[in-house]
């Protein structure tokens, strides 16, 4: 069984994350910068870059902090908690995966924070689901992709094609933002007309390794939203007063309240699971992504609505954080792959088969 | 003489020397087991002379599995659930040294059962409210009363029992604490039939029991402190078994869909795949659970637990149901049985879903059980009590 528990190093990189981001990615800023053009947090990123994050599970060789996915995962908790518009799902994690099951030597450049690339399939695929059709000739691509996940903060698309992975440099490619339900994380349309490309990694195992690491790191992304949303609703709930009394007093509300408590605490051991797994090279690592997915979207969605729902009226304006974090956990839940997506991977997996 | 706690390698040379000098073999059961209880290898982290040596609690599995090995006869802890895990740390923590003695290791050896006497008609959630009288009489008390869901009440040597010793202060106040003789006269045990048809549990009628001074546990008024120890380690019991996935009720259903294709939907499917989602997230969180308490940093997760064990085997337990289609309409047996204890796999799925719904009630209702988690973990205001500072006895009933 795996350890499901956090290690020192791991409480240590979270308090150091979770202090710098208190002050430089509060959601006011958080907010302001979703209105503003610049399609991520530039000078956020650079941040991150010194606290030498971008490459943890990458070893030292290839120029990363040679940790595991296990301390990645505590950086996708800080980061999903803080609604960070950071490309650290897209770059650190999925690209990441994708030239470290290439050995690319694009990885130093990655882990340096130097270089940003994300893998260009719409970000709802699946990791089993069916890829976009891009054809290739003489090693030069043509095809459009769209709703690609922070592709307009990438100078590196690693483009899936029928034949290989490939890499492509972001300014030989039209990229046209999309206005996205996920003002922190936004997508864009990729088009490639006869773009050249260079060779990653022949087949399809690159893109699979990328898309399922990104399924089981996003999990701890939406465990760090949805323990969020959680605190400051029971934050706000015990200074509303309504009828003379705490709102947070009232059982309709209590009793949702150690429900969803009940469901994070779960959801904190299933991307745990998942994130040990893809650490590990753990054969259940299909079915721990997949039901981390399946269980993590659906509890962070479940906080984010109750997180709107208890706060009333103040938690329906656009001044209040709690829109930035549902509109987050809706497009996370979408993105690869849905909850029912992941159930219908986990029938085939664990040998129940549809009617 | 006493000395540092032995650690596992000693303990280890107890039960080797132990056996050595008892052959389970050629031993008489009862015998073996007293004389086990007397080397201190009984609950290894109980004091010395009290069936343990000080030791951690933690290595008393491995003593557990060194006597299964020898083929050492079993002190059959299945059949006294309460006595073993309610009663005996209460007389541990509240009980004179003459009481430690005297109840102790029969109940350990399991030469006499214990049951408990706390539930009433009128206080269920709220057991604080309870009315069960005792009226001092010199060296002993009388008691006059009704208990209800009481387990192995037909069995048992030994009740725990919590008594209103005082109706004029506040209900947590005017409680005392007793072990009650269940053959003393007045006791009248009755089972209580169940939805199921069988009764597992009794109801108690105690009309002018009399019990000595001396069996009383912890000081006089003070009975509400003594059950709260009893019900602490009543969660601790309950709580935190290693579980394979698809074990359980969730392994009966997903079984039944392999096995039947025949009876497979398109909205069963998707229900059982939601099941076995949740059903699995609720086995990583008892897994975290357990880690957390090995590494000697227990979380609040214990009280989520039962929690969610409740509301899935409610909704496993419905749904093989509804597979089954007509099939699911035929019940095995509605015979008033007593079982000795509750097996849902070698019943009808009409039983299972049926005694599943008693998952939310016995042991702390889900909604106390919510109440628990939004006052104690999140720290939510408590309910308004209307019953604070009331005396007992002008209380609304």
């Amino acid at each position: 069984m795996s350890d499901l528990l956090y290690g020192e190093i791991e409480d240590d990189l979270r308090s150091g994350l979770r202090g710098m981001l208190d002050e430089r990615c509060a959601w006011p800023d958080v907010l302001a910068g979703a209105e503003k053009d610049e399609p991520s947090d530039a000078s956020l990123w650079g941040v991150l870059t010194g606290f030498d994050v971008l490459g943890l599970p990458v070893p030292e060789e290839h120029g990363g902090a040679g940790a595991t996915w296990r301390e990645t995962a505590v950086v996708m908790e800080e980061l999903g908690r803080a609604v960070a518009p950071v490309p650290f799902l897209t770059s650190s994690a999925m690209a990441t995966a994708a030239l470290l099951a290439a050995g690319d030597e694009l990885l130093p450049a990655l882990a340096s924070g130097e270089r940003t690339a994300v893998l260009a399939v719409p970000f709802g695929t699946a990791p089993d689901a069916p890829l976009p059709s891009v054809r290739v000739s003489g090693g030069r691509l043509t095809g459009g992709i769209r709703d690609v996940a922070d592709a307009l903060a990438a100078d590196v698309l690693l483009v899936p094609a029928p034949d290989a992975l490939y890499a492509v440099n972001a300014d030989d490619v039209v990229r046209a933002p999309v206005t996205s339900l996920d003002m922190t994380r936004r997508l864009g349309d990729v088009t490639l007309a006869d773009t050249p490309g260079r060779v990653v990694a022949s087949g399809e195992e690159a893109v699979r390794a990328a898309l399922t690491a990104g399924a089981a790191m996003l999990a701890s992304e939406q465990l760090g939203l949805a323990q969020h949303c959680l605190d400051i609703t029971v934050a706000y709930l015990k200074t509303r007063y309504q009828f003379g009394r705490p709102v947070g007093s009232y059982q309709g509300l209590k009793h949702r309240l150690a429900d969803l408590w009940t469901s994070v605490t779960q959801a904190r051991a299933v991307a745990r699971h998942a994130a040990a797994c893809l650490a590990a090279g753990d054969t259940d690592l299909p079915v721990a992504a997949a039901l981390a997915q399946a269980h993590c979207s659906r509890v962070a969605v479940l906080a984010a609505e109750e997180c709107v729902q208890m706060h009333g009226g103040i938690g329906f304006t656009w001044e209040h954080p709690a829109h930035l974090y549902l509109k987050r956990a809706k497009a996370d839940a979408i993105a690869l792959g849905t909850p029912g997506h992941h159930r219908a991977t986990l029938a085939r997996l664990v040998d129940l088969p549809p009617a | 003489m006493s000395t540092a706690p032995p650690g596992a390698e000693e303990l280890e040379r107890r039960v080797a020397a132990f056996l050595a000098a008892h052959d389970p073999a050629a031993t008489e059961p009862l015998d073996f087991l007293r004389a086990r209880f007397d080397a201190g290898l009984a609950w290894v982290h109980f004091p010395e002379g009290l069936g343990g040596l000080g030791a951690p609690v933690a290595l008393q599995q491995g003593v557990d599995e060194a006597f299964q090995r020898a083929g050492a006869p079993s002190n059959h802890p299945e059949g006294n659930i309460i006595g073993l895990g309610m009663a005996a740390p209460t007389i541990l923590a509240f009980g004179t040294e003459e009481q430690k003695r005297r109840f102790l290791r029969p109940l350990w050896t399991g030469e006499e059962v214990w049951c408990q006497l706390f539930s009433e008609p009128g206080a269920g959630s709220d057991l604080a409210a309870l009315g069960t009288r005792a009226v001092r009489d010199g060296d002993s008390w009388t008691v006059d009363g009704q208990k209800v869901w009481t387990s192995m009440a037909h069995e048992a040597r030994w009740g725990i029992l919590v008594t209103r010793t005082d109706p004029d202060v506040p209900k947590h106040r005017g409680m005392t604490y007793f072990v009650c003789d269940m053959r003393a006269p007045g006791v009248e045990v009755r089972p209580l039939r169940q939805i199921t048809g069988e009764a597992e549990f009794n109801e108690v009628f105690l009309t002018g029991v009399v019990i000595p001074d001396e069996h009383r546990l912890g000081e006089v008024g003070e009975g509400w402190r003594v059950a709260t120890t009893t019900l602490m380690n009543e969660r601790v019991a309950i709580g935190g078994r290693a579980a394979l996935r698809e074990g359980g009720m969730i392994g009966v259903v997903t079984g039944l869909w392999r096995d039947r294709p025949e009876l497979r939907t398109p909205a069963a499917h998707d229900a059982l795949l939601r099941l076995w989602v949740e059903t699995e997230a609720a086995r990583l969180t008892g897994e975290r659970l357990r880690q957390q308490l090995a590494a000697g940093t227990p979380g609040p997760e214990g009280s989520a637990a039962k929690l969610a064990f409740a509301r899935l085997n409610q909704e496993a337990s419905g749904l093989e149901l509804e597979l089954l289609g007509s099939e699911g309409l035929r019940y095995d047996d509605w015979t008033m049985r007593r079982p000795a204890e509750v097996d849902f796999t070698r019943r009808s799925p009409g039983y299972r879903y049926l005694r599943a719904k008693g998952n939310s009630i016995e042991g702390g209702t889900s909604e106390i059980l919510r109440n628990i988690i939004a006052e104690r973990v999140l720290g939510l205001p408590g309910e308004i009590r209307v019953d604070k500072d009331v005396p007992w006895k002008d209380l609304p009933k």
